[in-house]
């Protein structure tokens, strides 16, 4: 069973959504900031949204506007998990689970319920209402009522956003293990990087309504080729630059930063002298110093200046003059230890490989 | 005590807020789910009974069923008497009356529903009759519960339009604000402090019986 999409969707105002795809069995991360359109694919494969083009589902035919085929929601035999779940509150659990069976007989219908319960482990709570249920149980309840249909596609729209770490991989591995038998395309949809890394066999990349990079998770989130990936992917530092000098035999080249007098190694890219490229750079991936660092081999070593310090969550945001301005991300213990304060002489430490060449 | 008047009311009553209920469900949803641009002129259209002189809305609906129009005509042949001054007249006059009563509070409640639980039944194969019956229904009940007592409390509580489209035929149109209306009229204090008694008791216990289900959180289906 495989998914392919060719659709265009036009929502109320100029955001638009073209995508075009084949997604494989195996989870799919479609990723992307809110509002780039990812809800939108869903709900349109899903037939939740008004959309043209044509999606097939194996040998099924779920929407082609060529021939004004339009499949109602009720007949895609999709799965669908809601960001907010859209479990009925008034109904158990057991309840919930049925729902999408109201055909089978009682019998069939009760085994079924439990059998899908006892592999999500949430037979023991399916005498009771969603409000009384635990955020990871509501979410097993919710995948469970979705997959006890059998769907042919199993669409997630960052059902598992709200939990902690430990809970989001539990599901997932129960969700791979059910996978195993029934190998049929799921579409995960999340706007974290960590997810994106970590959860998907493939990552389709999402900005303003268009794929903008598709493929194995670390080779696109870790050396994007596209500035809104590379945003997306946690580059939070983005420079045009000018190339100074090529050293092809050492596999780099010098840019200069532009408007800056500020040069930096980076690695070796087919680009002429004098052409302008766009870097980019995790402000994890950069050191600080307070004094001059020695016998590193690091090759960019860049005298600045601390402009600001700011605290969000567990990590300290420190925007750093050195020519460039550079946004840096340290641990508050470091930013004590090292007693940084905005004002402050610093050096900065990047690693030749830790720049990426992007296009705009 | 006007016993008559009191059981004319509560009849009048019932039939009028089970007719609205029947008609308020599938208007209400038009109302809560339709997205069609005109759809405020029906709105305004539902609440105009709640700004209307009862003795506006009284006359319009008497001029429509007076024997010169088709309404009244038609009725005329079908069973023989007019409809104007008639218990039948009286129940028409009164689902006008109190249908905002019963179609605000259900849209309102409808309206509530998380859009997302009805796409939810539809992806899970519920057709959009089972999506409303298994779903909207019940997550609309304090709604509906409130429009059936509204309905039926202000249908009691009329006076003007009653005394408009029924006049005060005793056991036939007299309700029981006509009786307290007549009483006064003739200086039977007593008569009228008693039956006005009775119904501000039974208002309050109305209202307060619908507040106290509101709350309870047995019957609030969700948080």
């Amino acid at each position: 069973m495989s998914l392919t999409f060719d659709i265009t969707c036009r929502l109320a105002g100029t955001f638009s959504l073209e995508a075009r795809s084949a997604i494989s069995p195996g989870i799919t991360i479609v990723f992307g900031r809110s509002g780039s359109g990812k809800t939108t694919l869903l709900r349109a494969i899903a037939g939740l949204a008004p959309a043209q083009g044509r999606i097939t589902a194996g040998d099924r035919v779920l929407l082609d506007s060529a021939s004004h085929h339009v499949l109602p929601p009720q007949q895609r035999r999709v799965g669908f998990v809601f960001q907010q779940l859209a479990l009925f509150p008034h109904l158990t659990a057991r309840a919930n689970i049925e729902y999408g069976l109201a055909n089978m007989p009682v019998d069939a219908r009760t085994s079924r319920v439990n059998a899908i319960a006892q592999s999500f482990g949430i037979a023991h709570l399916l005498d009771r209402k969603p409000p009384a249920i635990s955020g990871g149980e509501r979410q097993r309840v919710a995948l469970a009522r979705a997959l006890v249909t059998d769907p042919d596609v199993l669409l997630l729209d960052e059902p598992l956003s709200a939990l902690d770490h430990a809970t989001q991989s539990h599901i997932i591995a129960d969700l791979r293990r059910w996978n195993e038998t029934h190998a049929i395309p799921v579409l995960y949809v999340t706007h974290a990087h960590r997810e994106a890394f970590s959860l998907g066999e493939r990552v389709i990349v999402l900005d303003n309504g268009r794929v903008v990079a598709d493929g194995v998770p670390h080779e696109v989130l870790e050396s994007p080729s596209q500035e809104p990936v590379a945003r997306l992917a946690g580059f939070e530092n983005l420079f045009d630059a000018t190339v100074t000098a090529l050293h092809h035999e050492a596999g780099t080249m010098e840019c200069r930063i532009g408007g800056t007098a500020c040069v930096i190694e980076v690695p070796y890219g087919e680009v002429p002298s004098g052409a302008e490229v766009r870097l980019a750079i995790r402000a994890g991936d950069i050191l600080v110093g307070t004094v001059l660092p020695q016998g590193l081999s690091a090759r960019n070593i860049l005298p600045g200046t601390i402009q600001s310090l700011r605290r969000e969550g567990a990590r300290v945001v420190a925007i750093v003059d050195a020519g460039g301005v550079f946004e840096v991300h340290l641990t508050p213990g470091a930013t004590s230890s090292l007693a940084l304060s905005p004002g402050r002489a610093v050096w900065l430490v990047i690693k030749t490989h830790s720049f990426r060449r992007v296009s705009t | 005590m006007d016993w008559p008047a009191i059981l004319l009311s509560i009849r009048l009553a019932a039939i009028v807020s089970a007719t609205l209920l029947v008609v308020s469900l599938p208007l209400a949803y038009w109302l809560a789910f339709s997205r069609w641009r005109g759809k405020f002129l029906v709105e305004a259209v539902v609440a105009l009974p709640l700004v209307l002189p009862p003795t506006v809305l009284g006359f319009y609906v008497l001029v429509a069923i007076g024997s010169r129009s088709p309404i009244g005509a038609w009725w005329t042949a079908l069973t023989g008497h007019p409809l104007a001054f008639t218990f039948e007249a009286l129940v028409l006059a009164s689902i006008l009356y109190s249908l905002p009563f019963a179609v605000q509070p259900i849209t309102a409640a409808f309206s509530l529903i998380d859009r997302d639980l009805m796409a939810a039944s539809s992806v899970l194969g519920a057709s959009r009759l089972t999506t409303f019956r298994r779903i909207v229904l019940p997550l609309a009940r304090n709604g509906i519960l409130s429009a059936a007592v509204l309905s039926f409390a202000h249908t009691i509580g009329e006076f003007g339009v009653v005394l408009m489209v029924g006049g005060n035929l005793p056991g036939v149109t007299r309700t029981v604000s006509i009786s307290i209306y007549d009483s006064v009229q003739s200086f039977n204090m007593t008569a009228a402090h008693q039956t006005a008694l009775l119904l501000l008791g039974f208002s309050f216990a109305m209202l307060a019986i619908v507040y106290a289900l509101l709350q309870k959180p047995w019957l609030v289906p969700h948080k």
